[in-house]
């Protein structure tokens, strides 16, 4: 199978491999770059574990193409920590029970910056809307709405 | 067997690869397409990208508006001046998808997909098609009845419509699951009003057919009623007039001809 060169930027730092071309960028993130914090589900853009953010926008790694990802910037959960101090919104999963097995929340947590990042003090419905591409089969949802809104309020009454 | 990724600037020499390279299907945001790939469909070998940035352009002209086919549905879910057509794309799949979803890949997304398509369809859109045998404007009414035989190396770059018809655009997607789910049926219609009465009337339905179609009989009962209870009557008992829907695992084709007039009178008088 040809490889190709592929070079983004992974969390703040370059990051180049060759990879088959064809390859997701799922494939390329787990297997080759050992960036296994992105998980992969349905590999049919129903669950959204494999959510990452790619300059700014939310998107399916399993079914975006690693080679369509040159010069790229793209964002996994590991990027989310900050000199050992989790970030707000894994705070808030933890406090408020949001994550159980863990396997959604990788893609949970992508989902929930990718809103917070365009919309600081998002409702309710922009909470559930923000999420509705990503399924969990263990919190019943409730507890990750609410750890993404009050993940909102802290950022919220630090700021003022 | 091996699977490649094969980028062009331009639509012509990807429209020639498309008809040399083998296995060779035209790749917009991939949601169908990888998804396809991922599942071991094997006739795909080469996935053919276009990296020409007119295709990603949203023109918003005096008389028309055009969408390049590379249009992600969350541009135009972001862009109020599109208004009903805006609201249109956002009902389709979450956050992630929209970011990747192509106008261009949603005129071939089979049923319950396509969604956009069907607000095109009630819009009268024109969609711009390169071939190696060269550009061809086709009203997407054609364009449905041939998608899956166009000439081997076509590549939708564009559809465009009428910014008088968006005015009038009403859209509806049914579906079971809230905010995000699959159609149990998509309506649209344009409608415009004289002296009280309908004047011309366009209404689309998806998943009521293979692809989305135009509901001719229900348009023709229209003509000239009133858009009251009464008024609309004959046009919802001709609402399913030369329907085919699929049974899926979203509704049977019973269900869907059983629900389609009472979503059709919900639109029209609400
Ligand atoms: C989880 C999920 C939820 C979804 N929900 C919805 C929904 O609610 N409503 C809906 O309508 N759709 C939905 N879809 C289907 C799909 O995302 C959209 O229909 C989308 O618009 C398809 O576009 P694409 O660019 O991803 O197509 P691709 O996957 O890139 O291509 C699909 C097909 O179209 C062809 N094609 C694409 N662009 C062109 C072009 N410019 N010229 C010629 N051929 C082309 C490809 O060769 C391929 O055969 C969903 C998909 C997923 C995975
Ligand atoms: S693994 Fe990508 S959406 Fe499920
Ligand atoms: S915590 Fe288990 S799937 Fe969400």
């Amino acid at each position: 199978m040809p490889k190709v060169a592929i070079r983004f930027t992974l969390n703040g730092s370059e990051a180049a491999e060759f990879v088959e071309s064809g390859t997701t960028l799922l494939g390329a993130l787990r297997d080759k770059l050992g960036e296994t914090s992105v998980k992969g589900g349905c590999l049919q853009g129903t669950c959204g574990a494999c959510s990452v953010i790619i300059d700014g926008a939310l998107k399916l790694s399993c079914l975006t193409l690693a080679e369509s990802c040159q010069d790229a910037r793209i964002e996994t959960v590991a990027a989310l920590a900050r000199g050992g101090l989790l970030h707000p919104l894994q705070r808030a999963f933890v406090e408020t029970f949001a994550t159980q097995c863990g396997f959604c929340t990788s893609g949970m947590l992508m989902a929930a910056k990718a809103l917070l990042d365009h919309n600081a003090t998002p409702s309710r419905e922009d909470v559930i809307e923000a999420i509705s591409g990503n399924i969990c089969r263990c919190t019943g949802y409730e507890p990750i709405i609410q750890a993404i809104l009050a993940a909102s309020r802290a950022a919220t009454s630090t700021a003022a | 067997m091996s699977l490649t990724l094969a980028t062009f600037e331009g639509v012509h020499k990807a429209a020639l690869a498309l008809c040399t390279a083998r296995g060779a299907h035209y790749i917009g945001g991939g949601t169908l397409l990888v998804r396809r790939a991922n599942e071991g469909d094997l006739s795909i070998e080469t996935f053919v990208r276009v990296t020409d940035p007119g295709l990603a352009a949203i023109t918003l002209g005096p008389g028309r508006i055009t969408l390049g086919a590379s249009v992600p549905m969350a541009a135009i879910a972001a862009r109020s001046e599109l208004g009903a057509l805006a609201r249109a794309a956002k009902t389709i799949g979450g956050p992630a998808v929209r970011n990747m979803a192509s106008v261009g890949g949603n005129l071939f997304a089979p049923s319950p997909y396509g969604d956009l398509g069907v607000a095109l369809l009630a819009l009268d859109a024109g969609v711009s098609i390169e071939s190696g045998a060269g550009r061809e404007e086709i009203p997407l009414e054609t364009f449905y009845t041939r998608r899956q035989r166009l000439p081997s190396g076509s590549i939708v770059t564009a559809v465009s419509f009428a910014r008088a018809a968006l005015a009038n655009l009403r859209f509806a997607k049914v579906s079971r699951v809230k905010p995000k789910g699959s159609a149990v049926l998509t309506i649209a219609a344009v409608l415009a009003e004289q002296d009280g009465v309908v004047s011309s009337a366009s209404i689309a339905l998806g998943c009521m057919a293979e692809a989305p179609m135009r509901a001719r009989a229900a348009e023709a009962a229209l003509l000239g009623r009133k858009l009251t209870r009464e008024g609309i009557a004959p046009a919802l008992a001709a609402a399913t007039a030369d329907t085919a829907p699929p049974t899926d695992a979203i509704a049977s084709a019973w269900y869907r001809r059983q629900v389609l007039p009472v979503h059709l009178g919900r639109l029209l008088v609400g």
